[in-house]
C-alpha cells in the first residue's frame, strides 16, 4: 500500500463512477439504442397488423356477398296441360317433360306478379321475364314436381334464384351503364327489378347453398356452391391424417429413440428436411406419374389427391414429432429403463404422452398446409369444372372426381363472369374459417395434453 | 502402470461379492473413460464410490445395470459378474438386469403421473402383482420402506410432479425398490437437496443395506464417510484404491486419495 492511495479512515473516498442520478454518455447511447430497437419491434408489429386488416377487411368486404343470394318468391300455376297432358298423373309421364316445359310457366308466374300489381313496363310479354331468372329455377320447380306429382294444378309458392345479373345489380355489380352491351338483359330489366324490390317480390336473403351447394356452369354463377369441393377437400384430408400421422409418427420414434447415429441417419434426416423444402407442384407430378399413370388409380380424385398431399406433408409431421420427441426429458427414459422397462415401454408408456402435444399440433399445421395446397391438385386434374354432385358413399366419395376447397376457389377465380369473382372471395372465407378452426382445435388439444415435468 | 494396492488384491480373494467386476473398460468413442477397473460389491453393504469430476465413477456405476447400453459411442470391455454370471453375455436381456438392478439417478425424475402410478409402474410391467389389492400392497410397503408413505398417503392419486424435491427423490428412492431389486445404484442422489431432505435419504440408505446391496457414487465425502461400509476412490478412469471406509478416510495408502479426502485435488 502507497501513500497515495491511501485514506485516512473517517473520510469517504470520492466515488469512482460519478453519481447515480446522472446518466453518463455511455448510458444515455445504450438507453437511445434500446429504445431504438423498441421502436423497430413495435413498428414491425404495427406493419403486419395494417397488412392483416387489410387483407381480412379486403377478403370479408369482397366476399360477405356471397353468403347472400338473390330470390324471387312467386305464385307458380302448375299447368296441367302442359305438364301432364295425359291427365294420369303417371311419374314416368312427368318425368318426361324436361325444364324446357316448366319455363313458360315460371316466366308466366312472374309477368302475372308484374300486372296484378300494376307495375308499368316496357316489356310486354311473359317471355321477357326470362332474363330475371336463374337458367335453374325451371330444374328447381321440376323437381319439386317430381317428388310431389299432386301439385299439378295447383298454384304453389316457389322462391326461385334470380339471375347473376339480378344478384349483382342488387349487390352494386351491375350497372345500367354495364349492362348496355349485354346480351342476357337489359336496362328495362333493371327498372322492373328496383319495382320488384319494392313489392317484395325480389329480394336478398342468407344463402345456405353457397356452402353447401354443387359447382355450376360458367353461366350459372348464381347456383355455385362449395359444398362438393368442401367434402372433397375432407375426404382428402381423410386419407392424409390415416396415412401421414401413423408413419409419419412411426418414422420419427424409430429415428429419434432406436437408430443409431451414423451416416445413414444423417442422410435419412437431411434428405427429410430437403423433402419439406421441395416445392408442392412436384408432388404433383410425381403423383400424376405414379398414382395415375403407373397404377391407374382414377383422376381427379381424392384418394389421389390424399395420397399426393401426404407426401407433402409426412416431412412436416416427421420434424415436428421429432422436435417434440427431443423436447421430452431425457431423465424420464431413464428413469423407464431404470426400472426395467424395454425401449418400446419406455417410449409408449412415457414418451409418446408427453409429447403428444407437439406431434398433434404439428400434425394439425401440416394438414392445414395440405388443405390450402392448390398446385399438386392441378396436376392430377383436381382443378377445372368438375361436374359431380354429391357423392353416393364413402366409396364413391374417395374415388368419384371432385375438387378441393383452394382448386375451387383457383376454378372461380379464372372464369370470365365477375359474379364468379365474388364467389371465390366467398370460398376463401370459407377455407379460413376451416383452416381456423383447425388451428383452434390444435390449440386446445394442445392446452388438454400438456403437462408438466 | 497403475499398481493396486495390496487391500485391493485381498478384497478381491473374497467370494462373497454380490458383483465382481474384472478388468472393466469403458471408452467413450476415443475417450478411454474407464480403465482396468476391478472392484467386488458385496451383498448388504453400502458401497460409495467416490473421486473429482470426471473420473468415470458414474459411468462405472451405469456400466453395473447396463444403462450405458442406450448411448451409441459407448464401449464397455471386460467383466462384470452379477452371483457370478456375466452382465454383457449376449444372453443377457438389459430388461431383466435392470429389474434385479434398480437405480436412482442424480435429479429426481418422476414420471408425470401419479404417485400410485409412478410406483405401481415397475411392478405393473414385471407382472409382479396379480390383481389390484396386490398391488396396493406393493405400493405401500414401498412407499413405506422408501420413507415418504406418511406424507403422500392421503394423495397417492396426485401428480408426483407435485412433491418437493427431497419427496420426489424418495419417491425415485420408493420406485426402484418396488421392483424388488437385488442391488441399488444410486447416482448422486442428494446432490440436488437441502440438508434435512439429505439426511432422511441417508437414514433410508442405512435402512435398504438391510435388504440390498447398495451402491452410490456421491460428490461429499462426509456422506460416503456417514452411510457406507466401503469406499472406492476413483481418480482420472482408474480405481486409485478401494477398501474398507474408515480405512480410506483415516489411513489412505495411496497418495492421491489422501490429497483427494483431504481437499488438496479434486
Amino acid at each position: 500500500m502507497t501513500d497515495a492511495s491511501f485514506t485516512p479512515p473517517g473520510r469517504v473516498p470520492p466515488p469512482r463512477h460519478g453519481s447515480l442520478i446522472t446518466l453518463d454518455a455511455r448510458t444515455k447511447k445504450r438507453n437511445a439504442a434500446e429504445k431504438r430497437f423498441r421502436m423497430y419491434g413495435i413498428a414491425a408489429i404495427a406493419t403486419g397488423l395494417i397488412f392483416l386488416m387489410v387483407l381480412l377487411t379486403a377478403i370479408i368486404s369482397n366476399g360477405k356477398g356471397a353468403f347472400q343470394q338473390t330470390f324471387i318468391t312467386t305464385q307458380v300455376f302448375l299447368d296441367p296441360a302442359k305438364l301432364d297432358k295425359n291427365g294420369n298423373r303417371d311419374i314416368d309421364d312427368i318425368k318426361k317433360v324436361s325444364t324446357f316445359g316448366y319455363t313458360p310457366l315460371l316466366q308466366n308466374a312472374i309477368f302475372a306478379e308484374v300486372t296484378d300489381r300494376g307495375i308499368e313496363t316496357p316489356l310486354s310479354k311473359a317471355s321477357e321475364m326470362k332474363a330475371l331468372t336463374s337458367a335453374s329455377a325451371a330444374a328447381q320447380v321440376r323437381d319439386v314436381v317430381i317428388e310431389n306429382p299432386d301439385m299439378i294444378g295447383d298454384t304453389v309458392e316457389f322462391r326461385i334464384l334470380a339471375s347473376s345479373r339480378v344478384d349483382g345489380y342488387l349487390k352494386g355489380r351491375v350497372s345500367r351503364e354495364s349492362v348496355i352491351r349485354d346480351k342476357s338483359i337489359d336496362a328495362e330489366h333493371l327498372d322492373l327489378t328496383d319495382a320488384l324490390v319494392d313489392a317484395g317480390v325480389i329480394e336478398k336473403r342468407f344463402n345456405l347453398s353457397f356452402i353447401t351447394g354443387a359447382d355450376a356452369s360458367e353461366s350459372r354463377a348464381e347456383q355455385a356452391g362449395m359444398g362438393v369441393s368442401i367434402l372433397g377437400s375432407l375426404f382428402m384430408m381423410m386419407v392424409v391424417l390415416v396415412l401421414s400421422l401413423p408413419i409419419g409418427v412411426a418414422a420419427s420414434i424409430y429415428l429419434e429413440e432406436f437408430a443409431k447415429q451414423n451416416r445413414w441417419t444423417d442422410l435419412i434426416e437431411v434428405n427429410i428436411s430437403n423433402l419439406a423444402a421441395v416445392p408442392s407442384i412436384v408432388f404433383g407430378i410425381l403423383g400424376l406419374a405414379v398414382f395415375i399413370q403407373f397404377a391407374h388409380l382414377p383422376q381427379s380424385a381424392p384418394l389421389v389427391g390424399g395420397l399426393v398431399l401426404t407426401l407433402m406433408t409426412l416431412p412436416t409431421i416427421i420434424i415436428s414429432t421429432r422436435a417434440s420427441l427431443k423436447a421430452v426429458p431425457p431423465s424420464i427414459r431413464d428413469a423407464a429403463l431404470g426400472i426395467g422397462a424395454s425401449k418400446m415401454q419406455s417410449v409408449v408408456h412415457h414418451v409418446l404422452p408427453l409429447a403428444a402435444p407437439g406431434i398433434l399440433t404439428g400434425t394439425i399445421i401440416g394438414l392445414a398446409q395440405a388443405l390450402g395446397e392448390t398446385a399438386p391438385l392441378l396436376l392430377i386434374g383436381m382443378v377445372g369444372y368438375i361436374a359431380s354432385n354429391y357423392p353416393d358413399g364413402i366409396a364413391s366419395g374417395f374415388l368419384d372426381p371432385n375438387s378441393a376447397m383452394p382448386a375451387q376457389i383457383y376454378e372461380w377465380a379464372k372464369r370470365a363472369d365477375p359474379a364468379y369473382y365474388e364467389r371465390a372471395w366467398g370460398g376463401i372465407i370459407i377455407l379460413l374459417v376451416v383452416l381456423l378452426s383447425m388451428n383452434l382445435i390444435a390449440i386446445i388439444l394442445r392446452r388438454r395434453f400438456e403437462r408438466r415435468w | 502402470m497403475y499398481d493396486a494396492p495390496k487391500s485391493l488384491e485381498t478384497t478381491l480373494d473374497q467370494k462373497t461379492a454380490k458383483i465382481t467386476a474384472r478388468d472393466v473398460q469403458v471408452h467413450y468413442g476415443d475417450n478411454h473413460a474407464i480403465k482396468d477397473v476391478n472392484v467386488n460389491i458385496e451383498a448388504n453393504t453400502v458401497t460409495a464410490f467416490i473421486g473429482p469430476s470426471g473420473c468415470g465413477k458414474s459411468t462405472f456405476l451405469r456400466c453395473i445395470n447396463r444403462m450405458n447400453d442406450t448411448i451409441d459411442i459407448c464401449r464397455v470391455q471386460g467383466k462384470i459378474l452379477l452371483d457370478g454370471e456375466d452382465i454383457n453375455d449376449k444372453r443377457v436381456d438389459p430388461v431383466q438386469l435392470r429389474a434385479k438392478v434398480g437405480m436412482v439417478f442424480q435429479k429426481p425424475n418422476p414420471f408425470p403421473k401419479s404417485i400410485y402410478d409412478n410406483i405401481a409402474y415397475g411392478p405393473r410391467i414385471h407382472g409382479l402383482a396379480k390383481n389390484k389389492a396386490d398391488l396396493d400392497e406393493i405400493v405401500e410397503k414401498s412407499l413405506r420402506r422408501g420413507a415418504i408413505w406418511e406424507e403422500v398417503k392421503d394423495r397417492l392419486h396426485a401428480s408426483g410432479t407435485g412433491l418437493s424435491g427431497g419427496q420426489q427423490q424418495r419417491l425415485c428412492i420408493a420406485r426402484a425398490i418396488a421392483t424388488e431389486p437385488e442391488v441399488l445404484l444410486m447416482d448422486e442422489p442428494c446432490s440436488a437437496l437441502d440438508p434435512i431432505a439429505t439426511a432422511q435419504v441417508e437414514e433410508l440408505i442405512d435402512e435398504l443395506r438391510q435388504q440390498y446391496s447398495v451402491v452410490i457414487v456421491t460428490h461429499s465425502m462426509q456422506q460416503a464417510a456417514r452411510v457406507s461400509q466401503r469406499t472406492a476412490f476413483f481418480h482420472l478412469g482408474n480405481l486409485v484404491e478401494f477398501g474398507d471406509t474408515v480405512k480410506i478416510f483415516t489411513n489412505p495408502e495411496d497418495s492421491r486419495t489422501e490429497s483427494y479426502i483431504t481437499g488438496r485435488i479434486g
